[in-house]
């Protein structure tokens, strides 16, 4: 009887392994799909993947192919044309001239302060002060006397490589006392704590004003931290997100360069808090 | 002939399913081995507890604060839980009346219900402020211990309320026919008795607390720091994983598989250590 059983139990297993083995045929049978390949930054891909699963569903038969791996291999796949175009999350430099970079959208990092809080504008250099620790109370700068909670962000994340760029720090020369994930996260900490200041995303910043959180965006170098100066390039902290290709692109990646300029994508753009480019 | 049959069939699908539980723990080991092999072979084992401190990008990785951190957070939550948890069961066994026994049982179960993500956004926007009333930042060690408490009481005094249950069916009336009264009954001879099932819950309760991210990851401010003082804030293991992972590349992402690694080691550490008192009790 035992054997029996045994091969009951066996029976469906083999009608699985065979269906694995078919559905993987069919699979490497209809290659003739057109496929781009995106490389590179990880602040630009989950946004060119969103965009990417927009326009397979226009184009049936179409499949982008995203992958991450910093900016740096974004510029290097684009040079050895190991993928369709890069993704690199900042200017081209003096020494990238040879690629060609298409800028999908524009990427901004606001100081952020509690509604509450009477501070209405800090100097670069007190906000160095602030966040390596040397300036630890409100009253210094002008505010109330409550000792300031420095908000940093969690390694790796493009908008703490952004922020420490422009204030030209290390990150291990940063003092916080709450370090975040998210956006969100930092919003949520800043809107409950009154002595709190972190940076965020200005898009969620601004998201999150419109939504009656009470926190406060500061100006940087007397540049308002909205949406518009972002979009206009005025704003200090802020990079934009290109795609980059080495020669003249054509066929598909011309297509899908246009459509994630075009506004049909400007929700996504929105959705990621990045600020959609305004000028084609 | 059926009873035999059925029987084997049951016996197969036992098998099946017990293999593929067994199968996935050594999948998921597995798969922790081979990520986090490139920063133990690049880096070796030593960086981990010996460097300058955690910043990947700057390329130094001491794991240590972090250990501790889980150690501090899930010893802190376990020494304010057990006690919670053990009076919750006290009290539902022995001195509350039956329909209120009963609702609170229904309470403390509703509360293992509610998932770790709402403990953790209470805590960010209601008890942390509250803290930060006190001390200068409500974002600490002390008040992860508290949060993750609250969510670890329930493992606790549920367990606890079912071995006292047993014991209590088993001695409490040979103890009142020797004439003890209730107090001493439940010292001397229920709690003893119930003991390594309310060891064996507690130990349960702390894997879970180990494993915790959510709820920890807002409340304990995550900076990575020794966790010598209760008002400063540290960082576990598992939210250096869950906060780093989405964004790291190369020998950061593969040191962030070191930390999984290490958790695993800390939770198989505990298990074995809960199986052992789990021993203990059957030859009892």
């Amino acid at each position: 009887m035992p054997h029996l059983c045994s091969r009951d139990f066996i029976r469906p297993l083999l009608l699985l392994v065979l269906a694995f083995a078919v559905s993987a045929c069919s699979r490497s049978g209809s290659e003739e799909r057109r496929t781009l390949v995106l490389t590179g930054s990880s602040t630009v891909a989950p946004l060119a993947s969103e965009i990417g699963k927009r326009f397979e569903s226009l184009h049936p038969g179409v499949r982008i192919d995203v992958q991450t791996g910093g900016s740096s291999r974004g510029i290097n796949d684009a040079r050895q044309g190991l993928a369709g175009l890069g993704m690199v999350s900042r200017a081209l430099g003096e020494k990238e001239k040879d690629l060609k970079a298409y800028t999908v959208a524009r990427d901004g990092v606001a100081l952020i302060v509690h509604g509450d809080n009477p501070i209405n504008s800090l100097s670069d250099t007190e906000v160095v002060s602030i966040y390596q620790g040397k300036i630890g109370n409100w009253k210094t700068v002008g505010g109330m006397d409550a000792a300031i909670t420095v908000v940093n962000k969690a390694e790796g994340r493009s908008t703490l490589e952004l922020f420490l760029h422009y204030f030209k720090m290390k990150n291990s020369e940063v003092r916080p006392h709450v370090v975040i994930g998210d956006n969100e996260q930092g919003i949520k900490t800043v809107s409950t704590t009154k002595n709190a200041i972190a940076y965020v995303s200005i898009g969620a910043a601004e998201y999150a004003v419109t939504h009656g959180l009470p926190i406060k965006l500061l100006p940087i170098a007397g540049i308002p931290a909205t949406l518009a100066t972002v979009a206009e390039g005025t704003f200090p902290i802020s990079r934009p997100l290109n795609f980059v290709s080495l020669s003249e692109p054509k066929g598909l990646a011309k297509e899908f360069i246009d459509f994630a300029r075009s506004e049909a994508v400007h929700d996504i753009v929105r959705s990621q808090y990045f600020v959609p480019i305004t000028e084609q | 002939m059926f009873p035999s049959r059925s029987n084997d069939r049951l016996l197969w699908i036992l098998r099946g399913s017990a293999a593929i539980s067994g199968i996935v723990v050594l999948f998921i080991l597995l798969y922790l081995v081979l990520g986090a092999w490139p920063a133990l072979r690049n880096l070796g084992l030593s960086r981990f507890f010996f460097d300058e401190g955690w910043h990947p990008t700057e390329d130094v990785y001491n794991l240590s604060p972090m250990l501790l951190g889980t150690l501090a957070v899930s010893f802190g939550a376990v020494a304010l839980a057990t006690p919670l948890g053990i009076g919750a069961a006290v009290f539902c066994n022995s001195y509350a009346p039956a329909p209120v026994a009963s609702l609170y049982r229904g309470m403390i179960a509703l509360m293992a219900g509610i998932p770790s993500v709402i403990y953790g956004f209470w805590g960010l926007v209601t008890f942390v402020p509250l803290v930060a009333r006190f001390v200068p930042h409500g974002q600490n060690l002390f008040a992860g211990c508290v949060i993750l408490a609250l969510m670890i009481l329930p493992t606790i005094a549920l367990i606890a309320d079912a071995s006292i249950a047993r014991a209590s069916k088993e001695y409490q009336q040979s103890s009142a026919a020797l004439g003890l009264d209730r107090w001493r009954t439940l010292r001397r001879v229920v709690i003893p008795a119930a003991g390594s099932g309310i060891t064996a819950g507690i130990f349960l309760a702390a894997a879970r607390a180990i494993g915790e991210t959510m709820a920890v990851i807002m409340v304990t401010g995550n900076v990575v720091r020794v966790p010598d003082e209760l008002f400063q804030p540290t960082r576990t293991l598992t939210a250096n994983i869950a906060l780093e992972m989405a964004y790291a590349m190369g020998d950061h992402r593969s040191a962030l598989f070191v930390s999984g690694l290490a958790l695993f080691v800390m939770t198989l550490v505990l298990t074995i250590v809960a199986q052992f008192f789990g021993k203990v009790r059957s030859h009892v």
